[in-house]
């Protein structure tokens, strides 16, 4: 049973103090969202984790599967079983779809054996097939160029399709319903339900409630000024969709007055 | 037909002070074509000065380590080495051969299929062609040679015979495709080659040339080199070349390819070898309507230094000229890639486009990338472009993000960096050798 665990991480980017002590404990199966305004630190949360070059570790632990996350390099972290999934994917020029994922799936397959040739075409192509029409995409995406031209959707639907193929463990889903229409949205969240039946731990980041009606959490966590200041269940988020973060920054935001 | 003009003049020359060789070519066989067109290279190469780095072409790539004085000409009673790899003389742009040549100093294998050669295809190298087609050999050379305007050009028309003659008669089509192999060897040796290629009217021919030499030797040698090309109205040709040389070559090459009327040319280049490269290559529209394509594809590491100075001429109205070159740079390398469109003032509706990208994998390394147009003419259309850059942190992170090592993500950015000129290339066997010129120089740092 895999399970990542953070403890009072401390995280400062150019000098500047982000996250300042977040603990959480996620387990594979487990569907955590983490909500909160801008600014206060989520994003940081997710790329830290994926050992980001520019976020600078001040203190604090992460252990996944009895390993030191931040101890691992980002592709160690990766094929450790870790994912990803971007809220503003690059684009990859030159590079498609279907040659990065291969190379991906190939990178894990000789990490685990160095004399291995690599998965064979065929055998590729099906999966990847089978991965694409889960999510309902066409099959002229794979020829695409990664993330190059893509629409918004296309590339949140990009982004679910790498974590289907690569069968992570612990997925983190930086604002992966942003930008998504609705009909996007339900596609996208069966494709991550799909893989939470498959008994994979999700760490949700959105700032609203509505993935959450189709990704049911077990744990909603609303983070602000670098830190976890609530936890509760799924009706949290409910509540945060009616009231907003005022009640929340007049109980942990020292001076902050509600404008209502 | 009316000879076209096709001087277009580079910067003078100047002189400086460089060493100078301590040879002479030998001149003693009996009088024939290809001797006295030598002869008369080797009066103009004692006239002109080496060029320096006060001329605008020569700016950028120095010949000041070159050690003049040691140089010297292979002796025609010596050994030849002839063990070229065999991985050199498989086909490139097809699975079959129609002909394919193995040319070092001083020895030539030559085989050409019969129908090409019932067909009237002349496909030898210049020995023979002087001894059994000398009115075809004046034909080509005539065609094609202007007054060398630099000392390394008059120097490789001068030394010696090894070349080729590719002749292609009036409307015959080369289905599979023609291949030579040139092939250097030796330290402290000066190497020359020519090379001249004529297709007549609406011939077609697929013509895979490569230049390569053993990787394992120290001391300098040069290799000096022409290739004229003329390809006649309505002809196509395309043209593939491979520069594989070992780390010990200093190689100066002037290429010129005119294209007729209506024909077209499509031109690959790839770069891969040499310690030192300046090549010049000229694509020269001569006749209505005629049109080309050059792409070129280079890669270089350690202390390689390849200088690549590309001229479109358009000199005839309706033409198209289409250049990509793309480069990537590792260790301490160094590009130079200077390209000139240029269109004459008859030469109305014209399209130019040049382009050329860079990736610079390394602190130490450097591209230069300079483009120009010099357009006499209202009626035109040209665009270019010029870039360097290096590999984008945010992209290595997110294929790292994805359980790529490093290396592996680097390797994917440059191959889809160069994927541009891959799919200009329509060859399996050429973007195979380009592949593995990646991955062997991506492996190495």
């Amino acid at each position: 049973m895999s399970e990542l665990e953070i403890k009072d991480l401390r995280v400062s980017i150019e000098d500047k103090q982000i996250l300042k002590g977040v603990n959480l404990k996620l387990r594979q199966g487990e569907v955590h969202a983490i909500m909160g305004p801008n600014g206060t630190g989520k994003s940081t949360l997710a790329y830290t984790l994926m050992g980001h070059p520019s976020y600078i570790i001040n203190s604090g632990e992460v252990k996944f599967k009895g390993r030191n996350l931040l101890d691992l390099s980002t592709d160690e972290r990766s094929r450790l079983g870790l994912f990803l999934a971007f809220q503003y994917p690059v684009s990859i020029p030159g590079v498609t779809v279907a040659n990065f994922l291969r190379t991906a799936v190939n990178a894990r397959r000789k990490a685990n054996n160095p004399e291995d040739k690599g998965i064979a075409v065929p055998e590729f192509r099906k999966l990847l097939k089978e991965k694409m029409e889960m999510l309902k995409m066409d099959s002229s995406f794979a020829g695409r160029y990664l993330n190059e031209g893509f629409s918004g959707g296309e590339k949140k639907r990009a982004e679910v399709l790498q974590m289907a193929m690569l069968e992570p463990e612990i997925a983190i889903l930086d604002e992966t319903d942003s930008g998504l229409d609705i009909d996007a949205l339900r596609i996208v969240s069966e494709g991550v339900n799909l893989l939470r039946s498959q008994n994979i731990g999700v760490l949700l980041i959105t700032h609203y409630q509505r993935m959450l009606n189709y990704v049911k959490p077990d744990v909603v966590h609303i983070m602000m000024g670098g830190t976890i200041v609530e936890s509760g269940g799924a009706e949290l988020a409910l509540h945060l969709e009616e009231h907003g973060y005022d009640w929340v920054r007049e109980k942990y935001e020292p001076g902050f007055v509600s404008a209502a | 037909m009316t000879e076209s003009t096709l001087v277009i003049t580079r910067s003078r020359t100047q002189t400086i002070e460089v060493g100078d060789f301590q040879f002479s070519p030998d001149f003693s066989e009996p009088a024939n074509f290809l001797l006295a067109y030598r002869m008369k290279a080797w009066e103009i190469f004692k006239k002109l000065p080496f060029p320096s780095e006060t001329d605008e072409a020569w700016k950028r790539t120095s010949i000041k380590e070159l050690r003049f004085e040691k140089f010297r000409l292979l002796d025609p009673s010596s050994k030849v080495e002839t063990n070229i790899p065999e991985s050199l003389t498989k086909p490139l742009a097809d699975d079959i051969h129609g002909g394919q040549i193995l040319l070092s100093p001083g020895r030539a294998t030559i085989t050409l299929d019969s129908d090409l050669a019932a067909l009237g295809v002349i496909f030898t190298d210049l020995e023979h062609a002087q001894k059994e087609y000398p009115e075809f050999l004046a034909k080509a050379v005539e065609k094609t040679s202007s007054e060398a305007e630099d000392k390394f050009t008059a120097l490789a028309r001068a030394l010696g015979t090894c070349g080729i003659l590719l002749y292609i008669p009036k409307g015959v089509k080369v289905e599979k495709p023609l291949h030579t192999l040139f092939w250097a060897f030796g330290e402290g040796l000066v190497h020359a080659s020519k090379i001249f290629v004529y297709l007549e009217e609406d011939a077609s021919v697929t013509y895979v040339h490569e230049s390569s030499s053993p990787n394992n030797l120290d001391g300098q040698s040069i290799h000096t080199g022409i290739m004229e090309v003329y390809a006649g109205p309505g002809s196509k040709l395309n043209f593939v070349e491979l520069q594989s040389f070992g780390s010990n070559i200093w190689n100066f090459t002037h290429e010129r390819v005119s294209v007729d009327r209506d024909a077209e040319v499509d031109w690959i280049f790839g770069a891969l070898g040499s310690h030192v490269t300046k090549n010049f290559s000229d694509l020269n529209l001569i006749g209505q309507g005629s049109s080309g394509k050059m792409s070129g594809f280079y890669f270089t590491n350690q202390d390689q230094h390849l200088d690549h100075d590309t001229q479109q001429n358009h000199l005839a109205p309706n033409t198209t000229s289409d250049l990509l070159f793309k480069g990537a740079l590792l260790g301490k390398s160094r590009s130079v890639w200077q390209g000139m469109i240029y269109v004459a003032p008859n030469a109305d509706k014209t399209n130019g486009y040049q382009a050329n990208r860079n990736l610079v994998l390394s602190e130490k390394a450097r591209a230069d990338s300079i483009p120009g147009l010099e357009i006499l003419t209202d009626d035109v259309r040209c665009t270019h472009g010029a870039t360097v850059g290096k590999i984008d942190i945010e992209q290595v992170f997110y294929l790292e993000s994805r359980g790529m090592p490093r290396k592996t993500a680097e390797k994917l950015i440059v191959e889809g960096f160069f994927d541009p000129i891959m799919q200009r290339i329509p060859f399996n066997g050429v973007r195979n050798r380009f592949q593995s010129a990646i991955e062997e120089k991506m492996n190495g740092y």
